[in-house]
């Protein structure tokens, strides 16, 4: 057991300080100030945030793990987590290109021919292209393996026909992955073609909604008839041998609960400054809360513990290792922890929490957490089959 | 970086967890509680070990050089660090080891600097046998030890590893038992209300468990944060372990509060070590100061 960074390790963490302090507030500077700044779910923010991604690309902070050609600086996957960390301390904003870079990225690694590696990655990394999630649909949620939207087969490309709901920021981008049904006859899982498709597809139509924290961060997506050619994108729009969906959208699932869409840093971030908040009471107040401040100790632990875990899955993963359904237990931690981080606040501030205030904001947000990504409930029963073993509900009838 | 137990360790463990299951059965554990009285009523009915199996399973942890683990080899010892112990010890927490293991190996044997004197505690051990008496006993044992000195922090650590031995067991069990149990034609394990239940159980425990480790590193390495670390380390496993219990308690049903079936052995253990060398509230308290709450 060694808990040390190496002399390169800390140089990559104090050049990620450095770099992220002083564009971050130059960022800042030119889009009005901090204050000023609309959230990257609303269509005027996403816009700013879209900057503050390219500033990130050009100085080769943007995808740190991936490859120089890329856009990368092949970061170990220790670097990239000091990077998170780095990120979130200096208070960086989320990232509006993180279901392209984080979700569909892994799977191109894994499943994408050399042409569309080369075409799609660098443009995403610098927000050129912009990529939404196509899973949902309005009768497929939790049980998204009964999907119905359809691609049919047809003289150099697919006719796409259905509907996609929930996909964040899908009302300002350029881009969507998704799964559809291309063999209706096969049973669930199988039947399923991981399609990229350009959102300015004709017979594609998207629209906003408003979702409970104010923004319009939710969209669906209409297909109607929608001709999708097989040149839409060099290389082609199927990502993995047609019929293999399911495959390839498990790889992104567990990118998605694990540790890359939501690193600790986030959350060792928020916990500190929960506590700054706590520590700018007076003693008087502090003293009257201390059942407060226990459970404020608690929420610490949580993220530190957070923090600890993703140590140890680091280091079986760079010993060759692999996580499977543990990444279910990882999901549940963070979205529940956040939760948990923000309700102190909401508590410690009381009426002083505004409805538009930064923590009621994240309140709001963090809530989502148990929801998407696959509900809490979801996980639960994975956790139960997959890691304990338990049996399958109906098992035995 | 690198948060992962070393081959050595590793073998360590693996050979105490052989050891304990082939001479710390729960019969074992058992026969450390009173035996019954004459109506045959009391926790320790049901005794079925060998007289003198305790005696024995304490000469078999002395000989292994487990008691001795943390003192140096010049002297007689394993010269082991405070993560083999913490590996060790969540070992004798899995079997639920009914002795001092933590007191004469984190306390007594490194402020002697002798691995041979943790063998005279053998009677001492066997005094404080049952839940309530090993409570009482060990209270008034580290009340003795100055909370700043190292004996104590590696007493809590040890304590917080044995926690998290005792959640792995009794949710071992537990998974064990509601895939056996058969309710409505299916087995119990396979109702979403007890999947849950028993996901909660591993999250706790998948999340106290680093924990630990890290803090044992801290003890090793004489970090700055090693005293806030145990804190967190005994604070959360205490919690994890408690969280533990209550899931398996429930997932049992009526099988599970009784005395005949083993899983109450566990449980007793787990909620005396809560309460020793700082219980979570304490340990928690010691966190806060640290991070400025």
């Amino acid at each position: 057991m060694d808990l040390t960074w190496s002399a390169v390790e800390q140089a990559f963490r104090a050049e990620a300080r450095g770099w992220l302090v002083e564009n971050l507030a130059a960022w800042r500077d030119a889009h009005g100030g901090a204050e000023a700044i609309p959230s990257g779910d609303t269509r005027a923010g996403f816009a700013i945030h879209l900057d503050w991604e390219r500033r990130l690309f050009d100085a080769g902070w943007a995808v740190v793990s991936w490859p120089e050609a890329y856009g990368g600086r092949e970061a170990s996957l220790w670097e990239w987590l000091l990077f998170e960390q780095e990120y979130y301390a200096a208070g960086c904003p989320p990232r509006v290109t993180q279901n392209g870079i984080f979700l569909l990225a892994p799977s191109l690694f894994a499943f994408a021919n050399d042409t569309q590696r080369d075409h799609i990655l660098p443009r995403m990394a610098a927000g050129e292209d912009t990529w939404c999630q196509g899973w949902s649909e309005p009768d497929a949620g939790s049980d998204l393996a009964s999907l119905t939207t359809r691609a049919t087969r047809t003289d150099g490309g697919w006719v796409l026909d259905g509907q996609k709901t929930w996909t964040t920021r899908g009302a300002f981008c350029t881009h969507l992955f998704g799964l559809f049904r291309t063999d209706p006859e096969a049973e669930r899982h199988r039947g399923l073609t991981y399609l990229l498709v350009p959102l300015d597809t004709p017979g594609v139509t998207v629209r906003g909604f408003g979702r409970l924290d104010g923004d319009e961060g939710f969209a669906e997506v209409f297909f109607e008839d929608a001709f999708l050619a097989d040149d839409a994108l060099p290389g082609g729009v199927t990502l993995g041998e047609e019929g293999q969906g399911w495959k390839v959208a498990m790889s992104t699932t567990s990118s998605e609960r694990g540790l890359t869409l939501r690193s600790p840093g986030r959350f060792l971030a928020t916990a500190d400054r929960l506590i700054a908040t706590w520590q700018a009471l007076p003693d008087e107040v502090r003293t009257e809360r201390a059942a407060l401040g226990e459970r404020i100790t608690k929420a610490w632990m949580r993220a530190e513990a957070y923090q600890l875990q993703t140590l140890q899955t680091v280091t079986t993963t760079v010993e060759g290792g692999s996580v499977g359904a543990e990444s279910s237990l990882v999901k549940l931690w963070w979205s529940e922890l956040d939760i948990e981080l923000h309700e102190c606040a909401m508590e410690l501030l009381a009426t002083g929490a505004l409805l538009e205030g930064r923590w009621s904001k994240g309140y709001q947000f963090s809530l989502s957490g148990p929801i998407y990504a696959g509900t809490n409930e979801v996980q639960r029963n994975v956790v139960a089959e997959r890691v304990l073993g338990l049996p399958r509900s109906g098992a035995g009838k | 970086m690198r948060f992962a137990f070393t081959d050595d360790q590793l073998a360590l463990r693996d050979a105490v967890r052989h050891l304990l299951a082939a001479e710390c059965p729960p019969e074992v554990v058992r026969a450390a509680w009173p035996a019954p009285d004459a109506d045959g009523q009391g926790p320790g009915a049901g005794a079925r070990a060998e007289p003198g199996c305790l005696d024995a399973l304490w000469g078999h942890l002395a000989d292994m050089g487990v008691l001795g683990l943390l003192v140096p080899e010049a002297d007689g010892g394993m010269g082991f660090d405070e993560v083999a112990a913490a590996v060790v010890l969540a070992e004798t927490g899995f079997a639920a080891v009914p002795m001092p293991v933590v007191e004469a190996m984190c306390v007594v044997a490194p402020l002697t600097r002798d691995a041979a004197p943790a063998r005279g505690l053998v009677g001492w051990g066997a005094m404080a046998l049952d839940g309530g008496r090993v409570d009482g006993a060990l209270t008034r044992f580290g009340s003795s030890v100055d909370p700043d000195d190292r004996a104590f922090e590696r007493a809590a650590l040890g304590t917080a590893a044995q926690l998290i031995g005792l959640g792995r067991r009794m949710l071992e069990l537990t998974v064990a038992y509601v895939t056996e149990r058969h309710q409505f034609g299916v087995p119990i394990g396979s109702f979403q209300a007890v999947k849950h239940h028993l996901a909660d159980a591993r999250l706790a425990l998948e999340f106290a468990a680093p924990a630990v480790w890290r803090a044992a590193s801290s003890l090793t390495n004489n970090e700055a944060t090693a005293q806030r670390d145990v804190s967190m380390a005994k604070a959360m496993a205490g919690d994890a372990a408690q969280l533990v219990g209550r899931k398996a308690l429930q997932c049992h049903g009526g099988i599970g509060y009784t005395v005949e079936y083993d899983l109450h052995l566990y449980l007793k253990r787990t909620w005396a070590l809560e309460q020793l060398w700082g219980n979570s509230a304490w340990h928690r308290r010691r966190v806060a100061t640290a991070i400025g709450l």
